[in-house]
Order: C-alpha cells, then structure tokens, then sequence
C-alpha cells in the first residue's frame, strides 16, 4: 500500500520519506529545519499545528528551533516558510493526504507557506476513496481536505506551474510505528 | 444566422493563437484522459455517476429541504431561491449589514451565471477573483470562454500584457514568473477581505456539505480567511448521500483535466471557528434559475447529470476550431448551448445550437451520460415549433416530402449542374451558391440515378432476398456505389429487391428540428421497405441505417404518431449496414475473397454515425484487410470530416477547415486510397481532395470489396 501511495503521491509533485519511529520522524523533521534554514527572520520561520503525534512526547523531546514555534496564528502563517501538520487518512490509489482541518490552525498552516509537511501513519493509508468516505464522519469533522500534491494552474495556456496561492512543496512523512500504524 | 454571428465565428476560426492552442489541447487531452483512466472501468463508473445525479434530479425539492435542514442544524445559513436577483440581493445584504468591503472569490459559474461581480462593484464593493484563469478575465473584462479553463483563449504574451498594468512593471512573458506574480498580488487580498465567495461542486443533503474541488489552494483560503463565507450553489450540484461524492470526485479530475484527483478537495459541513475564535459566518445560498423546471422537463432532466467537467468541449470538433466565446459569456461548448437556452433563454441558443455538427464525440466522454446532440436536436425542434421553420428551409422540406417532386428536381440538377461541372464535381456555382463550393468540388449529380439503372441489373434468382435503402446520396450522385452493393450480395446468394416507393431518410429535416417532416419521411419509407418479404433492409450509407434503426422510432414517437411505432420497430430490426452484413456473410463463409495478392495501403475514416451510433469500426477495416490491403490508421480516424449533412452548407467556415484537418491527416499517412463507408463523407472528402490536387483516391469501402469476392 505504501509503494503504490508514493509513486502516485510523487507523480503529482509531492516528496515522500518513511521512517520507522515517531523518534526518527522527530530527527528527520530537525534535519529538515536545519536544511532550510529555518529562523527567526519573516518568510524564514516555521509553524506546527497541534497533532497527535505530539501527545505524549516529553518536552525535552520536540523539536526547538529558531524560528519554529507551535503557536499558530493568521500573520505567522502568512510569513512562514514551513508549516507542519499531521494527516489523518492516506489514499494510495490517488496519492493523496486527507485532513481533519475542521481546526482553522491546521489549515493555516497547510496553505499558507510556501512549504508544507504532513506526517502520516503509515498504516493509515486506504486504498481508494471509498475507503475513505466509509471512515469520515461530516458530523464531527467539518473541514475535511484531501491534498494531493502542491498547489497547481494550468490556467496560461495549459502550461503546468506549480505554486499558485497554495504550497510550492508537500513533503510527506510516513511513519510506521505509531498508533493506528502497522506496529 | 444572424450576421453578427457569422462575424464571431469568422474572427474566431481566423484566430490563429486560440485555434492553435485549442487544436494541441484537444489532442493532449485525449491522450491524457485516456491515461487519467487507465484501470477504470469508465461505463461502470459513469453509470453510477449518471444514477445518482439522475435520482437526485428527480427530487430537487426534497434535497433541497433535507439540505437546507442539515447545513442549519450544524449552523449554516440557507438561503434558497429561484430569482437570481434574489440571490445577488441577498448576497448584497449580507454583505453590507456585516460591513463587508472587500470580497475574494474562488471560482463559481453561478456566480457568473448571475453577473455577480458587477452588481456588488456597482453597490460599492471590491471583488476580487482569485482562481488565476478568473483573475486573468477579470483584469481583461472579459467572460470565461471555458468552464474549467476560463483563460484558455489567451496566450503568455497577453497575460503578460494584462499583468503588466495592474502591477505597474513591464513584465516578460515568463508563465512560472506570471503565477507568482498572481500569487503575490492576490495574497493581500485574501489577507484582508471580509467576504470570500465560493461556487460548490457537489452539495449533500444528507450531511449538509459541500464540495469544493479546485487545484490552486484559492478555494481553501476563500473559505478560511475572511470571516464570512458565502457558497452559491446550483441546485443541480445536490445529492443525496455523502457516499455518492466519491463516484463524483472519480469522474470529475479525470474527466476535466485528466487528473486522479485535483490538489485539493475540501468538504465543508457547517461553519468552523475564525482564526481569532469568531464563529465563521457561512451562507449556503441554493439557487435554482429554472433548475426545477428543467427537471421537470422528461427530455431535458438528463441535462442536470451535468458534473461541470467541460469534457464535452475538449473533445468538440467546432470548440477547438472556435473556441468558447462563439457560444457566449457564460457557459460554453455542447453542454452550454443546452444550458443557455434553459438558464438564459431558448431564444439565446438560436444561433449557437447551429454550431453542434451532431458527430457524438461528446457522448462517448460525458462522466453524466448526458445524449448532448439529441438535447440539441431537442432546442432545434422547440425553437422550430416556437418560431415556425425559416421560408426558405419549409419550401425544401416540402418539396423532400413529395418524392415525385423531389426525385424530379434531382433529376433536372443533373442538367442544370452540367454548365459547371467538369468529369464527376461541380466546381464552381454562381453567385450566392458559390460559397457551397469553396475548399470543396461538389458531385454533379448522375446522369442516370440508381433507381433507373436498377431496371437493367441482372440479378440471379435467390430464394434469399434483402430490401437495399439507397438513400439519396447513392442514388442521385453514386449510383456505382448502390450497383457494387448488388455485385456483392449476390455473390453470396442473396437477391436484392430495391423498392421504387422509398424516399429520403428524413435526417436533413430531423437535423433542423422539422420532426413533422421527418416523421413523414418516416412513415413512407416504412411502408415502402416492409412492403417486400426479405431477410434484410440493408443500406450503405450509416446516416440512414441509423434513421433507420434508431431515429424513425424516435421521431414518430415525439411528433405523437404512434401507431407507426410496431412498424418501425419491425423495420429498424430488419435494418443492417453493409459492412456489418458483410463480415457476417464472410464469417458464414458464404462471401470469402481472392488470395495472394497485396493492394497496397488504404486508411480508414470512420464516420459519426457508424463508429458512435451504430458503434460498427473493426467490421470495415477487417475486410479490407481480408481484401488484401494493409489498413494505415490516420491520426484522429474518427475525427468528424465536416460534412454534417446541411451542416457544410449552413456553416462553410467551420466546415471547410475541418476537412483541410482531415485531408492533412490522410496525406499524413501515404497511403494512396481511403476508404469510408459513408456517402456523405465519400462526397465532402472526394470534394476537398479534388480542390487540394492530392492524389489520393477517396471510395466507399463497398466499391474496394466488391471485385476482391470471388465468383
């Protein structure tokens, strides 16, 4: 499932890693930090939205960074590089993330920078959308978003840009031994 | 067709830039959209789709309620109205009893449908559209000319233009340069406005949700920053459970612009929290602007199966050739016409259902199943009934409904044309009928039609006898073609009876709404071809198997004259064309054909009716292949040759560049003959081959098979 989830999910765009651990995703996302140089100046920072993933890590285990910060507003997501969040279902035949984003926080960060990176339990990823629709319920989640891909136009003369008001970059993290992830 | 119209079409087919970006779009398209569904079983898929839009269109009414109930119970504002002045009002009090200043807009057709966007500038409001194609007209002042790619009419270098003024910079035609420009200039704007404006691609009574599909992230901000949002949605775009949107958000990507899946998708059930912990306001606004009405319509309901892909368009001969602006500001292409004259008014799509060549691409790719060119036929038919049939136009269908009379005139054009024909076409005609054969020689007609040879044929006596239906084409100007046929069917041991009585098919008069005509013409000829005892009804030119078979029910049925209908049923199933009798007759092996000999390559067209209605295309090529020739497909083999009957006379401006493509695509292939099963496409391609100069012999497969039978 995971194979076919990543040729799709890299054929429209997206960059997909998998690791084992939620400590090793912890690592990869430090990595990640360094390698953009994340800081502390506008357009340089990044931004995490509250996720799952989180609970239950110590303190001393998340991630610090200059410029990083977990609290989410409309002005440091509008001048953020990097925003990061988790993502509930993966659709392998489509290659696509689908969010609980009924939390505005969790779509400002997923829209507004210039890059955006989800974390995914590895097991959560479905085969198609029907799959996925059997387990969404519109009741509790009220902004539910599938994201495949970076934000894409095709709307001068056919040609293929990728960036229009969304993120240039979706990196995708999938981690095997999480809950609800194949242990 | 008023002049004026004429005009437009004019301007649009000489417009190199559209019709050459329209022309490698629809050629990228298909390939693409055949990819997008690789693995899909697209019948099945669509056969869903087409079902629950289809059972929502039946209870408008009761989803709208249950819709309306749901989305308020979770919060939403509904508002729900058939004027769309209501709807702009309503928008427009929103709007100013929140103080609202400034509006982004993601991209919504019933918001163009209405004229939105000049109604809230007029009350003093800034409205900004933020899909880039939108944005891209909107700076232009100009209206979309497609629905999924409403810039497409545009190049770099005028985009570049438009950009250019607004941002105050000279600024090159660089498209990765332009988009970040757009995404720089609209950001601020989504930052600050109080009001985002988004249409809805499906909308679920059930949850009370919507649907937004788009792939620049616009829709998601719309819906986000602002404080109020407000969705404007057709009532067409309801349906009834949530499970049904993931069949939709199959077809819908993969259809528009052969993705699996756009960017984004967001499903929207009730307000959520503001970034700063308001409570969003979110307006749901259902408007219906004559929906019900259309869904009350028995023909026009399936037009609500609509999924607003535009797949129709990429496909159309005539939109790549003229692109969206020809059928008006708003909706565009086949599924437009249908929609401008419900939506606008029938007396709107007066000039525009003309466009439709009637070759069926569209119904092969619609994800609604919708019959697109029978719905046209359908506004043909009211606007007929409405407005009474052009003098003119009544006059010839009269004189088609008195077959001696008809007959006669045919007879007398054979003199008549002699002064301008040389060997087999006429070339030129005077004065105002010259345009008739501009790019394309027309047949002269025969000195002696098929009916007269028919006498002298010697035929051996067979127990086994089939009805040939010449139709009107093989019989006043190839009559060789009706004598092959005879050859041929004898050499398997079947006598053909041709019955004096039978007249034109009736497809000119259906073709421009004049059902009554053709439903006498329908009426004749069942009583003509029934009148015999034989085993087949058998015709050579696909136009009139399928009136035959499909239409003579149809039209009988429509125009009330009901007690036809056994009778024609009894005829369409008699009814076959020839190279389907033909390959059963070989596989029978009551036909079988000469050995050991290599004709050469031949390249096949495949005519409307024969592949898309009658769906007959392996048959003919392989018997040319048993024949001994090596069959050379063509690029766009079953591309309309753009001849559509009346259509190359009432249209010759868009005509005439289609053959010049179909030529070009036969030459292309070097093969020295091409062969088509159709009279019609016999005379519009033989026409234009003989104006090219090209040495390329252009014949009816039956002429190609016929002395390669042996006996």
């Amino acid at each position: 499932m995971f194979e076919a989830f990543k040729t799709r999910a890299e054929g429209v765009g997206a960059e997909v890693h998998r690791v084992a651990t939620r400590e090793e995703a912890l690592l990869f996302i430090r990595w990640f930090l360094e390698t953009e140089r994340i800081n502390e100046s506008p357009g340089s920072g990044a931004l995490w939205a509250k996720s799952a993933l989180l609970d239950g890590v110590p303190e001393s285990e998340i991630p610090r960074h200059p410029g990083l910060s977990h609290d989410v507003s409309r002005d440091r997501a509008a001048q953020a590089k990097l925003g990061i969040s988790e993502a509930q279902w993966g659709v392998a035949d489509t290659g696509s993330l689908v969010l609980d984003q009924g939390a505005p926080e969790q779509r400002l960060v997923s829209s507004l920078p210039t890059i955006h990176l989800a974390l995914l339990p590895t097991g959560n990823i479905l085969a198609g959308k029907t799959q996925v629709f059997a387990k969404m319920n519109p009741a509790t989640s009220k902004y539910i978003a599938f994201i495949t891909g970076p934000s894409r136009t095709a709307d001068i003369e056919r040609v293929l840009t990728i960036g229009v008001h969304g993120p240039e970059r979706l990196v995708i993290v999938c981690i095997d031994d999480v809950e609800g992830g194949t242990r | 067709m008023n002049k004026e119209f004429k005009a437009k079409i004019d301007r649009a087919v000489n417009n190199a830039n559209l019709t050459g970006a329209l022309g490698k779009f629809s050629e990228a398209y298909k390939v693409n959209r055949a990819k997008a569904y690789e693995g899909i079983d697209f019948e099945e898929l669509r056969g869903r789709v087409a079902c629950i839009k289809s059972e929502a269109a039946a209870d408008l009414d009761g989803l709208a309620e249950e819709f309306r109930k749901n989305a308020e119970a979770l919060g939403a504002k509904v508002f729900r109205t058939s004027d769309p002045h209501q709807v702009k009002e309503y928008i427009l009090k929103v709007a100013q009893e929140a103080g609202v200043k400034t509006v982004v807009k993601s991209k919504s057709m019933a918001t163009e449908e209405i004229h939105l966007n000049p109604y809230l500038v007029k009350n003093g409001i800034s409205v900004a559209e933020t899909d880039l194609g939108e944005w891209i007209i909107q700076l232009a002042g100009q209206t979309p000319s497609h629905m999924v790619m409403p810039a497409i009419h545009l190049t770099k270098e005028e985009v570049a233009e438009l950009f250019s003024k607004e941002v105050e910079e000279r600024l090159a035609a660089d498209i990765p340069r332009l988009v970040k420009v757009a995404r720089n200039e609209l950001r601020p704007k989504f930052l600050a406005a109080d009001m985002g404006i988004s249409g809805g691609n499906i909308a679920v009574a059930e949850t009370g949700s919507i649907v937004l599909v788009t792939n620049e992230g616009n829709a998601r901000l719309v819906t986000t920053l602002p404080r109020i949002h407000v969705a404007v949605i057709g009532v067409e775009k309801l349906i009834k459970e949530f499970a049904g949107v993931a069949p939709i958000l199959e077809a819908l990507p993969r259809s528009a612009t052969a993705q699996l899946l756009t960017s984004y998708v967001s499903i929207i059930s009730g307000p959520t929290q503001n970034d700063d912990g308001s409570p969003k306001e979110l307006h749901i606004v259902l408007m219906d602007n004559r929906r019900s009405e259309m869904a009350r319509d028995p023909k026009f309901k399936q037009a609500l199966q609509c999924i607003r892909c535009g797949s129709c368009l990429n496909v159309c001969p005539i939109f790549r050739l003229v692109g969206g602006h020809v059928f008006g500001d708003i909706y565009t292409g086949g599924i437009g016409t249908i929609l401008t004259a419900w939506f606008d008014e029938l007396k709107k799509s007066e000039d525009i259902q003309g466009l439709c060549i009637q070759c069926g691409n569209c119904t092969q790719v619609c994800p609604g199943k919708i019959d697109i060119p029978e719905l046209i036929l359908e506004i043909r038919r009211r606007l007929v009934l409405e407005k009474g049939q052009p003098l003119l136009q009544k006059a010839i269908f009269s004189v088609v409904n008195n077959r001696r009379m008809f007959h006669g005139m045919l007879r007398a054009a054979s003199l008549a044309g002699k002064p301008f024909s040389s060997g087999k076409f006429i070339r030129h005609l005077p004065l105002f009928l010259a345009e008739l054969t501009d790019g394309r020689s027309l047949p002269a007609i025969a000195d002696k039609p098929f009916r007269d040879q028919f006498r002298d044929l010697k035929q051996p006596v067979c127990a086994e006898k089939a009805v040939f239906y010449a139709g009107c084409l093989m019989d006043f100007a190839y009559p060789e073609m009706g004598v092959a046929l005879i050859k041929l069917l004898n050499k398997a041991g079947i006598e053909v009876i041709f019955p004096d009585e039978q007249t034109c098919c009736g497809a000119p008069a259906l073709y421009n709404g004049a059902y009554e005509v053709a439903a006498q013409n329908a009426a004749d000829n069942i009583t003509a071809l029934l009148a015999a005892e034989a085993s087949y009804v058998v015709s050579a030119c696909p136009t009139c198997t399928v009136a035959l078979a499909h239409d003579f029910q149809k039209t009988l049925e429509s125009v009330g004259r009901t007690e036809w209908l056994p009778k024609a049923k009894e005829l369409a199933a008699k009814t076959v064309d020839l190279s389907t009798l033909v390959k059963r007759l070989v596989d029978a092996g009551r036909l079988s054909f000469k050995e050991g000999e290599q004709l050469g390559a031949v390249t096949y067209h495949d005519s409307c009716h024969l592949k898309r209605t009658l769906k007959v295309f392996d048959e003919p090529r392989e018997l040319l292949e048993k024949a001994g020739y090596q069959v050379t497909e063509m690029f766009e083999c079953d591309m309309c040759c753009g001849m559509g009957g009346s259509y190359s006379i009432k249209l010759p401006e868009i005509s005439a560049p289609i053959l010049q493509r179909k030529l070009q695509n036969i030459k292309d292939t070097g093969a020295p003959v091409v062969a088509m099963d159709c009279p019609g496409c016999v005379m519009q391609i033989r026409g234009g081959m003989d104006q090219d100069g090209a040495q390329v012999r252009v014949q009816h497969s039956v002429e190609l098979l016929v002395d390669r039978i042996k006996g």
